[in-house]
């Protein structure tokens, strides 16, 4: 018995330790989690040009408000830990057993499965509330802008460019990518080759550009300005170089540009196969017609040869 | 055998294999065709760029590739290259010999002339604005460079009778009689180098790579054949 009075008279004294910890991390991440909200939060990349760009910007702000105070409680708990529970010099006992500690146990799992379902609900609250949130969404999308004054733009890829059709227009087909500002915007994005991926980063856009496959992205546009188009989807020898810039401009200075693009392309427009979500180069009669009047296997559209030793 | 012999071993093992990696990643990753400067040539704000295109190559070991070729404008020999020099903020005037037959575009809205001076091109001295390559097949390559919102197809010999009989020997020439002669359109267009100085990447449109995937391999994927880069000094 006189052994125990010690003992006692020690855990007596010990502080509480885990009501320090809450309670500093608590004041921690309240300090910072408004303060990353203030000073990093505007600057969150893709920036807030478009609908679904200043959603992806909230939807980063969120998870890094969610992050902060986990980040502080590991690294704020590893500091403690070292300051406090270091081993004296010369003391090789056994920290106290916490095995079984159902209190622990509840609250770790608890706190970690809230905080996942949370994610899952907010992440998909997040693709369907912004319409696709600018991600390709494939040939039949799912989740649509409610508007019926949505803007066509098809994105063609082809090693290595970008090229843009506007099917409300007469389908003339330009390097240049131009929309007007407050007017829901829908990407249809394919390929005549390899897979490219449509990413117009200002915009909060990115599809992958398949051959054969419309893959249709919504946004609209917020805020005029410059906007950086670039593959992102390795995709050859110059696939670095596979970028250009397109504009959001007022609804009057989009419709003086169609109308002028319009005319000044109107002869090669009628070149242009019809308007199409997708194309098979290899399957228009009049390529191979010509093929075929000049006695040519020419390269130009998949002319598939299995007995070319080169074949890949 | 000693330590020191295994380690002397071991050492010589590594430096050999360093040695293979610094030589694979010179020769065939560093590499670059060469460059044919043209700064030195220019005058009055102007400078002439001659090139040729070629159905086959038969200077290198992939004989069955077509090619650009640069002519050197001092020697005036022709250079199995893409890659050219130029000076800033100067007026090229091309001139590319077409040697090549047709090959259709794989998207006809690249023949409109567009980045020219006047968004023309002469064709055999003829102002052109834009080529049907579907109708008439008229089109070999295209000289594209995206970094300028320049895009020219180059003309083709439109004739069965000259498509068979092209020019079989590189680099090809326009003197009849000779061996490497063949039937080709003359092109010509200019355009205005940037201000300032940089690298443009030009390439062929046309995925003229005849025997690959789409048309898309060998050439089309190899700087030296159907793209390179025009570098400006500024």
């Amino acid at each position: 018995m006189a052994d125990e009075a010690p003992a006692i008279s020690a855990a007596a004294q010990e502080p509480r330790h885990g009501m320090r910890l809450l309670i500093t991390w608590i004041v921690l991440s309240a300090i910072c989690d408004p303060l990353f909200y203030i000073l990093a939060g505007p600057h969150m990349p893709p920036g807030d040009m478009s609908s679904s760009a200043a959603d992806q910007q909230f939807d980063l702000n969120v998870l890094a408000m969610f992050a902060i105070p986990v980040v502080i409680g590991v690294l704020f708990y590893i500091g403690y830990a070292l300051t406090f529970w270091r081993a004296k010099e010369g003391d090789e006992e056994d920290g106290p057993p916490i095995h079984g500690n159902t209190k622990i146990q509840l609250t770790w799992i608890s706190v970690t499965s809230a905080i996942v379902l949370f994610l899952a609900v907010f992440g998909t609250v997040e693709l369907w509330v912004p319409a696709g949130a600018g991600a390709g969404e494939g040939p039949q999308p799912i989740w649509k802008p409610d508007s019926s004054n949505i803007l066509q733009v098809q994105v063609i890829g082809q090693q290595w460019v970008w090229t843009y059709r506007y099917p409300q227009f007469g389908g003339f087909e330009t390097t240049q990518l131009e929309l007007p500002v407050n007017q829901p915007v829908e990407f249809d994005v394919t390929s005549l080759d390899v897979i490219h991926s449509f990413w117009a980063y200002q915009l909060g856009v990115k599809a992958d550009a398949n051959p054969g496959v419309n893959n249709v992205a919504y946004t609209t546009p917020k805020a005029l300005g410059e906007v950086t188009v670039r593959c992102d989807e390795l995709c050859g020898l110059w696939h670095g170089a596979m970028y250009n810039y397109g504009k959001v401009v007022t609804a009057a200075q989009f419709q003086t540009w169609v109308q002028q693009t319009r005319t000044q392309l109107a002869s090669v427009t009628a070149l242009l196969p019809p308007f199409s979500l997708t194309y098979d180069p290899t399957n228009i009669a009049t390529l191979g017609s010509v093929l075929t009047k000049l006695g040519l296997t020419g390269a130009g559209g998949g002319y598939y040869n299995g007995n070319d030793l080169e074949q890949p | 055998m000693s330590v020191v012999a295994r380690a002397t071993s071991l050492l010589i093992a590594l430096a050999v294999v360093v040695a293979g990696i610094v030589f694979v990643a010179m020769h065939f990753i560093a590499g670059q065709p060469t460059v044919i400067n043209y700064v030195p040539y220019a005058s009055d704000g102007q400078v002439n760029v001659v090139m040729q295109t070629d159905p086959q190559n038969t200077v290198t070991n992939k004989p069955d590739w077509p090619s650009y070729f640069v002519q050197n404008p001092q020697t005036k020999q022709w250079v199995h290259t893409t890659y050219f020099e130029v000076p800033a903020n100067t007026k090229v005037n091309m001139t590319i010999y077409g040697f090549d037959g047709c090959t259709p575009l794989r998207n006809p809205y690249f023949g409109k002339i567009s980045g020219t001076i006047g968004d023309v091109e002469y064709i055999n001295g003829k102002a052109t604005s834009q080529l049907n390559s579907w109708s008439d097949c008229s089109v070999q390559h295209t000289f594209t460079m995206p970094g300028l919102g320049l895009s020219v197809p180059i003309a083709s010999p439109t004739t069965l009778n000259e498509n068979n009989n092209l020019c079989g020997t590189s680099p090809c020439t326009t003197a009849k009689g000779a061996a490497n002669y063949g039937p080709y359109q003359l092109v010509q267009f200019s355009f205005m180098t940037p201000a300032h100085g940089g690298i443009f990447r030009w390439q062929c449109i046309i995925p003229c790579g005849l025997g690959y995937l789409d048309g898309n391999g060998g050439p089309m994927q190899t700087p030296g054949y159907m793209s390179g880069q025009m570098e400006v000094q500024a």
